[in-house]
């Protein structure tokens, strides 16, 4: 099974292709309360959200860029194009419904097939708006919600406005308020106590307006003792200038719950990346972030959890390749606020050519968590001279009975281990992306194994005559 | 021509000079051992005829099979047949020997090895070598004691079937047990498409793997050739006493 969207991954970025497909509506260039007023009517949103939206419109006027991480002096915030409705259905339910331009788009890509063969749902967004979503029956009949999260917001409304924002406010941070302001798009999942959802849910986003500003926020609400995997893909066109992926994902994990989020990223490179993704892990619940970053310009994300109370558990497993052109600016965050509550960080990064990948992360360790205990290992792989990496490890521990540990390496294509496999037969480039899909190992493993077989493809591509 | 032929060759590292002229051959069909003390530059042979890069090659040549390979790749010369156990076997991390394994056979044969092929094969040598299947799944080298990593090299020669091996001191560091499984691994490949050099330091190897020819090198040269008894002579009379013959006998 290797039609799935991983597919899109590699140095020869397949999806540069712009499809042809003419808007219903494209809001004016740049984020004004004209432009979040004209969202929300499209929307037919209801008074409170038009008015939480202007409020974060103020928050992040206020806040001033992030200084302390990549350069994103080329971002032109008010040269994009933060609204762009492709259709004028929105969420249909079968491929059918759905304008023949974007159908093809997602056919290209794979998505109804994977999801007739390894998904349990799929939900598909195009620019702003998704326009498909669909959970298998036998979900549905048990209470598996999987919907545009606009959907959720009005017929789900009380469970909605529970959570919405709850997880990641607008006050937060700059990207976290422009993502409150100009929402559009994204999924709202809610699993009711005790289903236990075998296959992944996959929602799917494709930019392919240029100079344009993608704004999906995701709402996921395990409820206690359920279990779910959900998967993000995204892919773009490659053009000229700039575009921006602002996503906002809010997790609920409760008690005793299970939930993975897996995000396999590959944005074309002119692609500014930079989302806010956090879960609440409630007492013995478990949840695990597993973060591919492998395309865009810039990204900057560090998924977050915060166990609050008892027993909760977390493992963040992410993995960066940085080509030349490209800052990945990725991490994680722990907070571990209740006794007992525990945390691993696992991070690899590869940096080939003049790329740069960081790791930045937190651990913190609240007073009265007692015997709380977390760690943290992050390795880097460096292909070229010229590669670059760096780690800023934050640790913050009020409680005397925790234990936090943390383990950095950095390390080189060794040349002894090119040598050991070419003499077994493989060429220095195999030889050295067999290396490097052995670095990520211990991460791609945890991948379902269509995603895994992909990855590892990605990696031979990007590594194609790199050495020698 | 059908054989392995290494003519006058001389090599440096880092300036240094390791090899100084060089002279052996290796018949198709045949096990010969090459003995020295340590320093002699043994080591430094086998990677050169496997193409470490780190080497330079000043003068001479290295013929396989009448063809010259000192231009080759290290992969070019290992899909040609030849094949070095190394000393010191490379740890990688990460990468299944199973994975590993199944693409160097793939290289070597050109083709794609499906995985019923595979399997039967990798079964067939792990028997012969004793060896648990569970091995297939550990990470290449990572965490294995020198036993351990010197079955694994044998794995790879049983499967890949070289028409050349080169074995680097495969028996130091071992027990008798292991090193009778070694020796079963290189003899099961004996036969009339198949040549080999064994690195030793002692003679203990040569019980069980019982070489055609025996050569010795001392100062980045072969200084002394002989059959299997030029070994126990050897064993029995250091190598002091052979370097006192050289220096008469020049
Ligand atoms: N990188 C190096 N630079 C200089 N001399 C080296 C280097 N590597 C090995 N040597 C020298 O080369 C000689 C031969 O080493 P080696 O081939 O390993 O011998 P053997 O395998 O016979 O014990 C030794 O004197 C050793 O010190
Ligand atoms: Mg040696």
């Amino acid at each position: 099974m290797s039609e799935v969207d991983l597919k899109t991954l590699g140095e020869e970025y397949k999806y540069h292709f712009v499809d042809e497909v003419k808007p219903v509506f494209v809001a004016e260039r740049g984020l004004t309360r004209r432009v979040i007023e004209a969202i929300s009517y499209h929307k037919g949103e209801p008074e409170w959200m038009l008015k939480f939206r202007l409020r974060a419109l103020e928050i992040f006027q206020k806040k001033p860029m992030p200084t302390w991480g990549p350069d994103l002096s080329g971002l032109d915030l008010d040269n994009l194009v933060y609204y762009v409705k492709p259709a004028e259905t929105r969420d249909a339910k079968s491929w059918e419904e759905i304008p023949e331009e974007i159908r093809r788009t997602y056919e290209r890509l794979g998505i109804p097939e994977a999801e007739r063969k390894v998904l349990a749902g799929v939900g598909a967004q195009y620019d702003s708006e998704m326009v498909y979503h669909r959970v298998r029956e036998e979900l549905e009949r048990q209470g598996v919600i999987f919907v545009a999260i606009e959907e959720g917001m009005k017929k789900y409304e009380d469970l909605f406005k529970e959570y919405f924002a709850k997880v990641v406010p607008p006050e937060d941070n700059k990207f976290a308020a422009l993502n409150s302001a100009a929402w559009s798009g994204g999924s709202f999942v809610y699993i009711p106590p005790g289903v236990k959802v075998e296959l992944p849910l996959q929602a799917y986003f494709r930019v392919n307006t240029p100079e344009f500003g993608q704004f999906e926020r995701t709402l996921i609400i395990v409820d206690e003792g359920a279990e779910v995997h959900y998967i993000e893909g995204c892919t773009a066109p490659m053009y000229s200038t700039e575009s921006l992926h602002t996503g906002v994902i809010e997790i609920v994990v409760k008690r005793g719950a299970r939930s993975r989020y897996t995000t396999i990223q590959n944005w074309s490179t002119n692609m500014y990346n930079l989302v806010t993704q956090r879960a609440l892990v409630y007492g013995d619940a478990f949840h695990e972030w597993l973060d591919g970053n492998l395309g865009s310009k810039v990204t900057m994300k560090y998924p977050s959890s915060y166990l609050l109370e008892p027993g909760a558990r977390t493992e963040i497993l992410s993995i960066a390749f940085a080509k030349t052109g490209q800052h990945q600016d990725t991490g994680a965050k722990i907070i571990l606020g209740a006794p007992h509550t525990s945390g691993t960080i696992v991070s690899k990064s590869i940096s080939k050519g003049e790329g740069r990948a960081s790791y930045r992360g937190l651990v913190k360790v609240l007073e009265g968590a007692r015997g709380a205990k977390a760690n943290v290992e992050c390795d880097a792989l460096l292909i070229d001279p010229e590669s670059r990496t760096d780690t800023y490890p934050y640790i913050e521990i009020e409680e005397d009975t925790a234990h936090v540990g943390h383990e950095a390496t950095v390390s080189k294509i060794n040349d002894e281990q090119i040598f050991y496999l070419q003499t077994r037969g493989l060429k220095e480039d195999e030889a050295a992306a067999l290396i490097v899909r052995g670095f990520i190992e211990p991460i791609a493993k945890e991948l379902p194994l269509e995603y895994a077989v992909e990855l590892n493809r990605l990696i031979e591509l990007e590594m194609e005559g790199s050495v020698g | 021509m059908n054989q392995l032929e290494i003519r006058d060759l001389w090599a440096s590292i880092d300036g240094e000079t390791i090899l100084k002229g060089v002279n052996l051959v290796v018949p198709k069909g045949q096990v010969h051992a090459l003995m020295g003390p340590n320093g002699a530059g043994k080591s430094t042979l086998g990677k050169i005829l496997a193409g470490d890069p780190e080497y330079t090659v000043e003068r001479g040549d290295i013929l396989l099979d009448g063809e010259n390979i000192l231009e080759l790749s290290p992969d070019e010369r290992a899909r040609k047949g030849l094949f070095l156990a190394f000393q010191y076997p490379v740890e990688v991390p990460g990468v299944t020997i199973a994975n590993f394994l199944r693409m160097a056979l793939q290289a070597r044969l050109g083709r794609e090895v499906g995985v019923a092929e595979f399997w039967a094969k990798v079964k067939k040598a792990l028997e012969l070598l004793d060896w648990d299947e569970a091995y297939l799944s550990r990470y290449l080298n990572e965490g294995f004691s020198g036993g351990e990593k010197k079955r694994n090299e044998i794995l790879q020669l049983l499967v890949l079937e070289p028409t050349y091996a080169v074995l680097d001191e495969t028996d130091s560091g071992l027990d008798i047990d292991a090193l009778k499984v070694v020796a079963r691994g290189v003899n099961a490949m004996r036969g009339p498409s198949f040549g080999a050099l064994v690195i030793t330091h002692y003679q203990r190897l040569l019980n069980y793997i019982v070489p055609d020819r025996v050569h010795v090198m001392m100062d980045g040269k072969v200084v002394a050739e002989g059959g299997p008894e030029l070994a126990l002579e050897l064993e029995a009379k250091g190598y002091e006493w052979l370097r006192e013959q050289v220096k008469e006998g020049a």
